[in-house]
């Protein structure tokens, strides 16, 4: 019988990893979220507490996925404090993924800012093996939030990618926001298309420097997200419908967007501006 | 003002007629199929666009007074591949905002209410009567909300009360969705029609229940929830046909509606039209154009000029 990914499977966390402060990863085993492609998400309930949208995370091990978590809310607050040998229960694979041609893309830009990273990790992972050249811009705030530098320099190891980061407050690497420290790599590279997954108005100015530069682009948007498989729009953006159009948009798609970067909706289905 | 040139365009067989419109309670449509509440509901870019692809009309999410944020998560699982068990907790924008939303609306649109008691439904009407909309779809038979849905159907008198109460400030087609719950259905319909509303839309989803056996816990954050989807076909196709068996106002059918097949049967049971949910989740919004050829393609091989040449077939055996 074919399995039904809409049906929650549990899982037990085998192995933690604390990222920065704030943000941890957790290891279960699950061959289905393993196969899913770069940008691909998880409906993760943490048991009699909340369900949330989470991206799939890079995992080394065979027949292996992962999930990293940033405490934020109550719901994630809840799934950060989840121990080793903890049940989870998780649905999916979800979205769309990001889209690599081998023809067209010879030389491509990764920017990410916090978990925005999570989707970039596997995709970087999906370039070394197809031996796609890569950048990857790592933003955080501080030095202590860096998300996943040790990984991405293994992930970058004998191959002719690149790993830089950007703190705000110049801790670590080149001070700034990423999209600082965008435009004078734009000018050195010959980028043929940029991934971005963040903050949404981190992901709009790189939208608009894309435009601007004329390098194609896709974005990972994030919306509240109830259902995840298209028939709550509580994750609608404009007349897309996030979890099952998306995540992931490219260029066309995001210039049609009005509310890109600018209008959100809340828990009820109330618009909010950013 | 309606762009009745553009949008609202009519969709013709091959003949020319109308073989798949249809007229009840004063709302014409191009097709029967509907948008059932909740599905989708509260975003006007998505209605134009649902439009687009095909669709006869759209129900509303049902809209409260006051905003709602429904219940935490899980609030929608699948019990297998093509049902689903949902507690919601009725989410919804609020009648200010959401009519804001459909401000400039051309789509045909019905907008679906909740209230707890019949002093609610002054107000929510105030809100969308003057807007470009169809007319109403009152939900008394949400399965998993207190004091709201289920807990009125379940309570003839304050059923009366609500429908007199609307039915007295809208000149709109007023219809009452029913749903399984303690009142016998059939009875439930005759109040309803006794109480002058112009439909019935039957049926809600079902209260139901899953639960997790590696933990032993109850998966929806409410416990129970509404069982929708293929499980609950049957259960709709019995509904529709005792209720048109013993009233007369148009039934809409509604509940575990997958493919064009299904629509006749709805039909063949008595309805008039039909709304349709689940199978977005597994087909996505382009299945209202699957459904569609599938009917024009059977219409035409049987020889009906219209699609209600099937109406209320089972009720001749
Ligand atoms: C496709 C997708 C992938 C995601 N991947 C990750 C991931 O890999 N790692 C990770 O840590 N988080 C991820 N998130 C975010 C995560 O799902 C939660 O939204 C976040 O953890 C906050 O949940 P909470 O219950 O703790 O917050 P709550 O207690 O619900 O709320 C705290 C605040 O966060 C806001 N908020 C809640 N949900 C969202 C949302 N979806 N978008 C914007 N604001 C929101 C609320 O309005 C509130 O102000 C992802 C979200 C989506 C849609
Ligand atoms: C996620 C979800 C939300 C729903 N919300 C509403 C609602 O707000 N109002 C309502 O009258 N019915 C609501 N329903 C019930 C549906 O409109 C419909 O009656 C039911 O799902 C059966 O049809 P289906 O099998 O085609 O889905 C909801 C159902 C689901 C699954
Ligand atoms: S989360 Fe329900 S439609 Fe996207």
């Amino acid at each position: 019988m074919p399995i039904n990914i809409n049906h929650i499977r549990t899982v037990k966390i085998e192995q933690e990893i604390k990222e920065s402060p704030t943000v941890k990863t957790f290891m279960f085993k699950d061959p289905i979220a393993f196969r899913s492609k770069p940008g691909q998400f998880l409906m993760v309930w943490i048991p009699r507490v909340e369900e949330l949208p989470m991206s799939i995370m890079f995992s080394s091990k065979q027949e292996y996925s992962a999930i990293s978590i940033r405490k934020h809310g109550i719901g994630s607050t809840k799934l950060f404090d989840k121990k080793i040998g903890d049940i989870l229960g998780i649905r999916g694979p979800y979205g769309n993924s990001f889209t690599v041609s081998k023809k067209l893309q010879k030389n491509v830009l990764l920017v990410g800012g916090g978990t925005g990273l999570v989707p970039l990790i596997r995709l970087a992972d999906f370039l070394k093996r197809n031996n796609i050249k890569y950048t990857l811009i790592i933003g955080a705030k501080t030095k202590e939030e860096i998300l996943f530098y040790n990984l991405a320099k293994q992930l970058v190891t004998n191959t002719q990618c690149k790993v830089i980061v950007t703190t705000e407050d110049g801790s670590f690497g080149i001070q700034g926001r990423v999209t600082d420290g965008i435009l004078d790599i734009i000018k050195k590279e010959n980028f043929d298309m940029i991934y971005t997954c963040g903050p949404e108005l981190m992901m709009k100015n790189i939208f608009m420097i894309s435009l601007e530069n004329s390098i194609p682009i896709q974005a990972s948007l994030e919306r509240y997200m109830k259902c995840g498989i298209g028939i709550c729009a509580s994750c609608c953006i404009n007349d897309k419908i996030v979890c099952k159009d998306g995540t992931i948009f490219d260029q066309k798609q995001l210039s049609k967007m009005s509310e890109f970067g600018k209008v959100f909706r809340d828990k009820s289905g109330r618009k909010s501006r950013y | 003002m309606r762009d009745t040139s553009t949008f609202y365009y009519q969709q013709k067989n091959s003949t020319g007629s109308d073989i798949l419109s249809i007229d009840f309670a004063g709302i014409n449509l191009r097709n029967p199929l509907l948008l059932a509440s909740g599905f989708l509901g509260i975003s006007q870019e998505i209605f134009n666009r649902l439009y687009r692809s095909g669709i006869g009309g759209i129900v509303s999410k049902s809209i409260s007074i006051d905003p709602m944020e429904g219940y935490k998560g899980p609030t929608i699982i699948s019990t297998n591949e093509k049902s689903y068990l949902n507690a919601i907790g009725l989410s919804n924008p609020g009648a200010e905002a959401f009519s804001e939303e459909i401000s400039n609306n051309l789509t045909p649109l019905i907008v679906s209410l909740v209230g707890s008691s019949e002093k609610d439904f002054p107000t929510l009407i105030k809100k969308f009567d003057s807007l470009n909309i169809l007319g109403y779809e009152i939900n008394l038979s949400c399965p998993h909300v207190a004091k709201m849905g289920m807990e009125v159907g379940d309570d003839p008198n304050l059923v009366t009360k609500i429908i007199r109460t609307v039915k007295n400030i809208t000149k709109k087609p007023v219809i009452i969705k029913v749903g399984v719950g303690s009142t016998d259905v059939v009875q439930l319909a005759k109040t309803i029609q006794d109480s002058g509303a112009d439909a019935i839309t039957a049926i809600n989803s079902i209260r139901a229940m899953a639960i997790n056996i590696e933990t032993g816990m109850p998966i929806l954050s409410n416990k129970i929830g509404g069982l929708s989807g293929a499980s609950i076909k049957p259960v709709g196709i019995r509904c529709v046909y005792e209720i048109t068996k013993k009233v007369d106002i148009p039934v809409i059918g509604c509940g575990g509606i997958f493919s064009w097949e299904d629509v006749i049967e709805y039909i063949q049971a008595g309805a008039c039209a039909v709304e349709i949910g689940s199978v977005i989740g597994n087909k996505g919004i382009n299945i209202f154009q699957q459904i569609t050829r599938g009917l024009l393609k059977y219409l035409n091989k049987k020889g009906y000029k219209n699609i209600m040449e099937v109406h209320k077939l089972a009720h001749k055996y």
